[in-house]
């Protein structure tokens, strides 16, 4: 099958949606799919053979953060020639409500289109103001994916309609074939994330270390991510700076074999996570979890019973976690069982399989994906390129 | 005077182009409606044919295989306005059948047992993965209907009004116990 994915962010910048459309990618071709991936990156960046540059990213204001995005004539004629040049049986569109390539590929293209909704965010004015925009461009997506339950009960609210579940996938092999490194055991509490970005709870972690300390005096904590060092452990009391270990951007691998060393892994986020792929990597390194009850990671811990859960933004709660189950080799031994079992249904064999029959769904007799010549000025008054070609294939079929 | 004739002559065509634009997206929407019909259609005969072929293999227990052939043979024959009850009833049977995991099991054990459980699980997650993406096409094509411009030009010409495909379509437990079940939950 010839399958085209659209990304809407910068490719040389690391994210969740960049990384699961790499490994999407990377799992179809491996399946014997040709894949092209059209993605903002800059000229001078080195790019995987199956991805083609959109041009680079424009970082502007969006959403409360900035945002780069791609858009303008260039943009909207690179879109165009690589539909055009690609002749895809499917293409699938990530994030097609952002104002980016998301968006103008949905409104560039025709014929079997799916759609991934990443993003969990609460209804914004934007959105409602730019409804009447969005409508037509979306109504031509023939398949939705949300990639959580919550993901698909804010898609539903927002957009209306409704959307098939399929979680981000996780190569599961790999993070349970990683070697445990002997400094980064006995006693440690790992955490991956943002250091300065407060959503993803560190501060709350810190909070708790304290009480973890009293009752543990041996426990340490690992935190891998990018951010200040210093700023992070500036409510802590002095003495006990030394339990914390910072161990700034970690490879793929280093993140595995710290996944696998910890004795238990928190994530204490406070919000705006719409599914939570880090929970599902520790899960398969064999690593207990312990995370804040936020919507999406109850799902990603099957309400509990793959792993803890704490009261959200509650520094004592999760103490009290903690120390029970670092004393606690069992619980934790039947933690990491039953997670073993749990995340089988994250591993892309299983994830690719679901979205393969998607566009199986979509793709059924359909015709290709083809540029949408009827969003052009000229083709309206009968003087496009090939719109009389355009019209006689696509004639309204009468129903039955 | 010249200047109103331009101004109505602008309008005239803005209205046009806006109507015009309206009855391709209509046109569109209805189009999706019929290749995701079509679809539903496919995993739908899919599932009652490989139900079928399961109840009359001989490796249910004789009620299983009359209760799973009588209920495949139902949805099969159906008349369309019987349709929704008839693949529910299939649903029903399907479920009441692969209750436990034992069934599935013994079938697989069976000579080309394997395959066919295969093949039973790939359809029972399709079919509500399909009429899912057919109700949303449904749904965005009665939005645009609903408006008054479209209602009151009869821009949707002669295309029947979209219904929804409603049905039970919940798939058995075990057989899509070992994840992915989660795509159609």
């Amino acid at each position: 099958m010839r399958i085209g994915i659209v990304c809407p962010y910068s490719w040389d910048v690391p994210g969740g949606v960049q990384f699961h459309i790499r490994d999407l990618a990377e799992h179809l071709n491996g399946l014997g799919h040709e894949v092209s991936v059209l993605a903002p990156a800059d000229d001078e960046t080195p790019l995987p053979p199956y991805v083609v540059s959109a041009g680079r990213a424009v970082p502007v204001p969006y959403n409360g953060s900035v945002a780069r995005l791609n858009f303008g004539f260039l943009s909207a004629a690179r879109v165009r020639r690589w539909l055009h040049d690609g002749n895809f049986d499917v293409i699938h569109i990530h994030e097609p409500a952002s104002p980016s390539l998301g968006l103008l590929s949905c409104w560039a293209a025709q014929g079997p289109i799916v759609a991934t909704f990443h993003t969990s965010n609460p209804r914004s004015r934007a959105m409602i103001a730019a409804y009447p925009i969005l409508q037509p461009a979306l109504e031509k997506i023939s398949a939705r994916i949300a990639v959580s339950e919550y993901a698909r009960r804010t898609l539903v609210e927002h957009l209306g309609g409704d959307a098939v579940v399929i979680p981000n996938g996780v190569d599961v092999g790999f993070f349970a074939a990683a070697e445990p490194k002997k400094e980064w055991q006995n006693g440690t509490i790992g955490f991956i994330g943002r250091i300065d970005e407060p959503r993803k709870g560190l501060p709350v972690l810190i909070r708790a270390l304290p009480k973890i300390l009293a009752e543990r005096p041996g426990a340490r904590l690992l935190v891998a991510g990018r951010g200040d060092a210093e700023e992070a452990v500036q409510d802590l009391p002095r003495e006990m700076r030394d339990r914390v270990e910072f161990l700034g951007m970690v490879s793929d691998e280093d993140k595995a074999r710290l996944l696998r060393s910890v004795d238990l892994y928190v994530a204490p986020n406070t919000g705006g996570e719409s599914f939570g792929i880090i929970l599902v990597e520790a899960m398969s390194a064999g690593a207990p979890v312990l995370a804040s009850d936020l919507d999406a990671f109850a799902q990603v811990l099957d309400q509990g019973a793959a792993g803890e859960l704490f009261a959200n933004e509650d520094a004592d709660a999760l103490a009290a976690a903690a120390v029970r189950l670092l004393g606690d080799p069992a619980r934790r031994a039947e933690l990491r069982d039953r997670a073993g079992a749990h995340v089988r249904r994250f591993d892309w064999s299983v994830v690719g399989g679901d979205i393969l029959a998607v566009y199986e769904t979509v793709t059924d007799g359909a015709a290709h994906v083809a540029t949408d010549e009827r969003t052009r000025l000229r083709a309206r008054f009968g003087l496009g390129r090939d719109d009389a070609a355009d019209r006689s294939d696509r004639g309204y079929r009468p129903r039955r | 005077m010249t200047t109103t004739i331009i101004w109505v002559a602008v309008a005239v065509v803005a209205v046009g182009l806006y109507l015009s634009w309206t009855a391709g997206r209509l046109d569109r929407l209805h189009a999706r409606i019929d290749a995701a019909r079509a679809a539903l259609d496919a995993q739908l005969l899919r599932r009652a044919s490989v139900a079928q072929e399961l109840a009359t293999a001989g490796v249910l227990d004789p009620a299983a295989s009359i209760v799973l052939y009588e209920a495949a043979h139902g949805a099969r024959q159906a008349e369309p306005d019987q349709r929704e009850v008839a693949e529910s009833e299939l649903s029903q049977a399907l479920r009441a059948v692969f209750a436990d995991g034992e069934t599935v099991t013994e079938v697989r054990e069976a000579p080309g047992g394997t395959a066919a459980v295969g093949e039973l699980t790939q359809a029972v997650r399709r079919v509500p993965m399909a009429r899912r993406f057919h109700n949303d096409a449904v749904r965005a094509a009665r939005a645009v209907r609903d408006h008054r411009v479209v209602r009151w030009l009869r821009l949707a010409g002669h295309a029947p009004f979209p219904m929804a495909f409603e049905m039970d379509d919940e798939p058995p437990g075990a057989l899509t116990a070992d994840g992915g079940a989660t795509a159609v939950r």
